[in-house]
């Protein structure tokens, strides 16, 4: 370029035409510019949606997100009452805590300007410190676009006309790459452990199961609860009804969880080699007591680790409780409870069998012999239906004819059964009359949805042609010429709300009478407790109050040294209501005898 | 007369360069007679930081390591995690990746447009080039939700599908933008300025470059036709028709017909991708992050970035996190070896416009 590039020069100055080009980004008057609809701004959190699961929190990279307490927003089952509080300081917009969000309720909008010099208005609770931002929202959570992971791996299980020829168990359990699978799914949130009655440590167990660290979550899970197998297999599992994952989608199988993790040890010495417990060395209290149901199991296991001298006394021949009596054996194997009272008694509880305490053994004896007592006696006498007929042959109670059923005694219910009742008792004697070829009908008064047993359950029943007929009210029980029952007649009922707030009320219409032939009806509409074992001056000092006995905080009676749990006493009246009550009285009676010490 | 020499320091702060990093310069008269150059201003630590991160989490670091297109980045963290986990990605968010990837490379080149001509003075070109950036911004914030950090190419495939009318948006600004390319070769690469000020100057020897793994558009300018794109085809490149510029010279001229000519490829690749576009999902969706954790392994990607080829080593102790998250890009020969070797003898008003044609990248040095 020796000489001069005259295009060089001028071409440049094409540059000039733009002196004839609109502008693009001036505007006068200023307009904001209106950012996409997808744009990634400020925070904005449903508060009525959130749940407080704190998986915004854990997500954040930045650590940009704490869980505070909001005012407005208080705790309950399912919501930890806290909210996510979003540092704008360190926050980078990345937005993974929306595709953490399981319930969607936290979300980005299109609000990107915010000029303040106090630094602490950059800390944020979305939703409370900017309501507008709900018509903003922009970046937003859809189940599509979410990290969470809905679906639940399902269990495998027997077909149901398969189930139906043998008491053999219907849920196979999981393999162990779906345990690995389905406990991979959880967030660790902890709400669950905040509603299991016992505070189970359930993130722990599943993060260990997640983890392929069978053996530590055994160790987690024997950490409170000395039936696992038992919950693993038949809890209520109030748990999965607050998970977080189930705002959206299905809840994590904790049940099943711990059913894979407890059946990874399939002896009572695996059980004990693994857990390896600490048992301390005696401290010469005795306790005595009564039931050997899953509370008096579990109060006799941790007071036997703490040192003291445990003897259980029970009236039937096996332990257990209602879950060996009351719970048929293709939800609950014997030898899976088997296993689980081995591993109890191998650690030093001794359990007198056949011993029933108010005729055997009287209970001011127990009461003598022993430092402490703790009930855990259960509620073993049926409701009756009150109506007509109901003493006929072939008219029986439901724990009955489960008693016998489970005790291997041979029952007759003839080819057509109806059950009365809605709860777990009615399902489970409407299955076991499937499994003796019955054809069974079930009358509930309320619709299904109202149905106190377990959803899955109902659906078991479903499977395997059980008949469910909802609001039907018995009004009789007809019998043949031999006095034996015939027939059930019922009045079909109509839901009426109910004024008072409560769940809608079955009103009988009047003429709807319907009769079914029946050869066996099975009541099953509640228990109650059987408290005649409390004779003389017991039954004055313990007190009870409708049916169940009054306790405080450790389960302690109105007899100091006397203690009880398990359904006589706590109004869920299920397993692990029971474990817990029996978890609670040992300390109290640790505290108690301790302490005088 | 032989002149005295001084030591000038440049950076870390200065508007020339590329970001936060220093060069002392011994110089007599104009002439650099030694180059040192002092990193570590902007020490962020992404590699560390990642480890203390789950996979999931320590993508959204990825976009850090080079603000100009962060992007490729992203890109090769996640295939380099896909690969070591074995999770395929669905066409269409392979289709999508190199949609955003070859929108990057536009809207990188046309921010080195900006570089390249302000360290020559010409404002002009900057002031244009940062505008027009500004559409293709517009259409990251659209699919992505950001505009710069996008954050939106992760393991799995893409965060989110195009939103509706997309496809039309891009090609409208894909059409401007090749409207514009002319006057930018008016303003620019026919500027006698721009060519007294490149042509000739900072030549890379070519093998020099080669010895030095010199990559990108520095080792395309020295006649050496290397683009991963076409050598070790990634996403759905293989499929797709486009050509690799390539100049001879080894000087900063030549580098810049490179970049130059790639937006033209990159437009051509971006018209191809929308017309061939799948359908289907856009993400193959990983575990829940908090459990997901990958088997003990290690993997290597490559891509072809904008400043050339970079590549992700990452390794997994069996854990949910990376045990070991390497970057390998171009910064560190460009910015250190290369710039020290090519800035012996050259003018001190040069400095900012050999820096701008390396490409040289500070917090990638610093990663």
């Amino acid at each position: 370029m020796s000489f001069f590039d005259l295009k060089g020069t001028l071409s440049p100055f094409s540059a000039l035409k733009q002196f004839g080009r609109k502008p693009h980004t001036i505007q006068y008057p200023k307009e904001d510019k209106e950012a996409a609809d997808r744009y990634r701004g400020f925070h904005y959190n449903e508060m009525e949606d959130c749940i407080g699961c704190g998986n915004c929190s854990t997500i954040c990279q930045n650590a940009a997100i704490d869980m505070v307490k909001v005012e407005g927003q208080e705790a309950s089952k399912g919501d930890s009452g806290l909210r996510p509080r979003v540092d704008n300081g360190r926050c980078c917009w990345c937005g993974l805590c929306v595709d953490v969000c399981p319930t969607g309720s936290l979300s980005l909008t299109k609000d990107y300007l915010y000029v303040s010099d106090d630094a602490d208005s950059f800390l944020f609770t979305p939703g409370l410190d900017n309501p507008g931002g709900k018509d903003n929202v922009s970046f937003f959570s859809t189940k599509e676009s979410s990290l969470n992971d809905f679906a639940r791996i399902p269990m495998p299980e027997l077909e149901g006309k398969e189930r139906i020829k043998s008491f053999a168990e219907v849920v196979l359990g999981y393999n162990e790459a779906e345990a690995r699978a389905e406990a991979s799914r959880c967030i660790s949130c902890g709400l669950c452990s905040e509603v299991c009655p016992e505070h189970m440590h359930i993130p722990e167990y599943i993060n260990a199961i997640a983890g392929g660290n069978d053996q530590d979550a055994l160790r987690i899970i024997y950490d409170n609860n000395p039936l696992p197998e038992m919950c693993g297999k038949v809890c209520t599992r109030r748990c999965e009804d607050v998970c977080a994952i189930q705002t959206r989608g299905e809840a994590i199988a904790i049940r099943w969880l711990k059913r894979y993790a407890t059946e990874t040890a399939d002896n009572a010495e695996l059980i004990r080699e693994i857990v390896n417990p600490e048992i301390k060395e005696a401290n010469g209290y005795k306790v005595g007591i009564v039931g050997a149901g899953p509370s008096g199991l579990t109060a006799a296991y941790y007071l036997a680790l703490r040192g003291f001298d445990v003897s259980i006394y029970e009236s039937n021949k096996q332990a257990g409780g209602m879950t060996m009596y009351g719970i048929p054996k293709y939800r609950f194997p014997e030898d899976s409870l088997q296993k689980q009272i081995d591993y109890i008694t191998s650690i030093g509880v001794k359990i007198h069998f056949n011993t029933s305490v108010g005729k055997d053994i009287s209970f001011e004896e127990v009461y003598k012999q022993n430092d402490a007592v703790f009930m855990g006696v259960g509620f073993l006498k049926p409701w009756t239906l009150g109506i007509e007929g109901e003493e006929l042959k072939g008219s029986e109670q439901a724990v009955t004819f489960l008693h016998a059923a489970n005790s291997g005694l041979q029952v007759d219910v003839g080819d057509k059964v109806a059950v009365i009742g809605g709860g777990n008792v009615a399902i489970d004697a409407a299955r076991v009359s499937a499994r003796m070829n019955a054809e069974v009908t079930i009358l509930y008064r309320r619709r299904v949805e109202d149905m106190p047993a377990d959803w899955e359950e109902i659906e078991g029943a479903e499977d395997e042609g059980i008949n469910i007929v909802p609001q039907a009210i018995p009004i009789k029980f007809h019998s043949d010429e031999t006095g034996r029952i015939k027939s059930v007649e019922y009045l079909k009922a109509k839901m009426v709300p109910d004024e008072g707030g409560g769940r809608p009320k079955p009103v009988p219409i009047e003429g709807s009478n319907t009769i079914v032939e029946v050869t066996a009806v099975l009541g099953a509409i509640g228990q109650q407790g059987d408290y005649s074992f409390l004779k003389g001056e017991f039954e004055e000092k313990i007190k009870t109050e409708r049916g169940r006995f009054v306790v405080n905080e450790f389960q302690q009676t109105s007899d100091p040294k006397v203690f009880a749990g398990g359904d006589a006493v706590n109004r869920t009246a299920d397993a692990i209501s029971a474990i817990a009550d029996g978890y609670r009285a040992v300390k109290g009676i640790e505290e108690m005898l301790m302490k005088k010490a | 007369m032989r002149e005295k020499a001084t030591t000038l320091y440049i950076g870390p702060q200065h508007p020339g360069i590329t970001g936060n990093m220093m060069i002392r310069l011994k110089v007599e008269g104009d002439t650099i007679v030694k180059a040192i150059t002092e990193v570590g201003y902007l020490h962020r630590s992404f590699e560390k930081l990642a480890e203390r991160r789950n996979w999931l989490q320590a993508f959204t670091l990825m976009c850090r390591f080079c603000v100009p297109e962060p992007d490729p980045v992203e890109e090769t963290y996640s295939r380099a995690v896909e690969l070591l986990e074995g999770r395929s990605v669905p066409d269409r968010a392979k289709f999508l990746r190199v949609l955003v990837l070859e929108l990057a490379r536009i809207s990188s080149q046309l921010l080195w447009y900006g570089g390249q001509g302000a360290s020559l003075g010409l404002y002009t070109i900057g002031q244009w080039s940062v505008g027009d950036r500004n559409y293709i911004l517009d259409l990251f914030e659209e699919l992505t939700g950001a505009r710069v950090y996008h954050m939106y190419i992760w393991p799995g495939g893409v965060r989110r599908d195009m939103p509706e009318g997309f496809e039309k948006r891009v090609l409208k600004t894909m059409d401007y933008l090749e409207g514009r390319l002319d006057e930018y070769e008016a303003l620019m690469f026919d500027n006698a300025i721009f060519k007294k000020r490149t042509q000739g100057i900072a030549i890379i020897d070519k093998e020099k470059a080669i010895e030095w793994g010199v990559v990108g558009p520095p080792l395309r300018g020295c006649g050496i036709k290397s683009d991963i794109r076409i050598d070790d085809p990634y996403e759905v490149y293989e499929h797709l028709d486009f050509e690799i510029p390539v100049y001879e010279g080894g000087d900063i001229w030549a580098r810049a017909l490179v970049r130059r000519d790639e937006i033209r490829q990159s437009i051509r690749i971006v018209r191809q991708v929308i017309k061939e576009m799948p359908g289907g999902s856009y993400y193959n969706k990983v575990p829940n992050p908090q459990k997901w954790t990958i088997q003990k392994g290690d993997a290597y990607a490559r891509t072809e970035a904008v400043r050339g080829e970079i590549g992700f080593y990452v390794v997994s102790d069996g854990s949910n996190h990376p045990r070991r998250a390497h970057m390998r890009g171009a910064a560190y020969v460009h910015g250190i070896t290369l710039l020290e070797d090519i800035l012996k003898g050259a003018n001190v008003a040069d400095v900012s416009s050999i820096m701008n044609s390396l490409g040289t990248c500070p917090p990638e040095i610093e990663r």
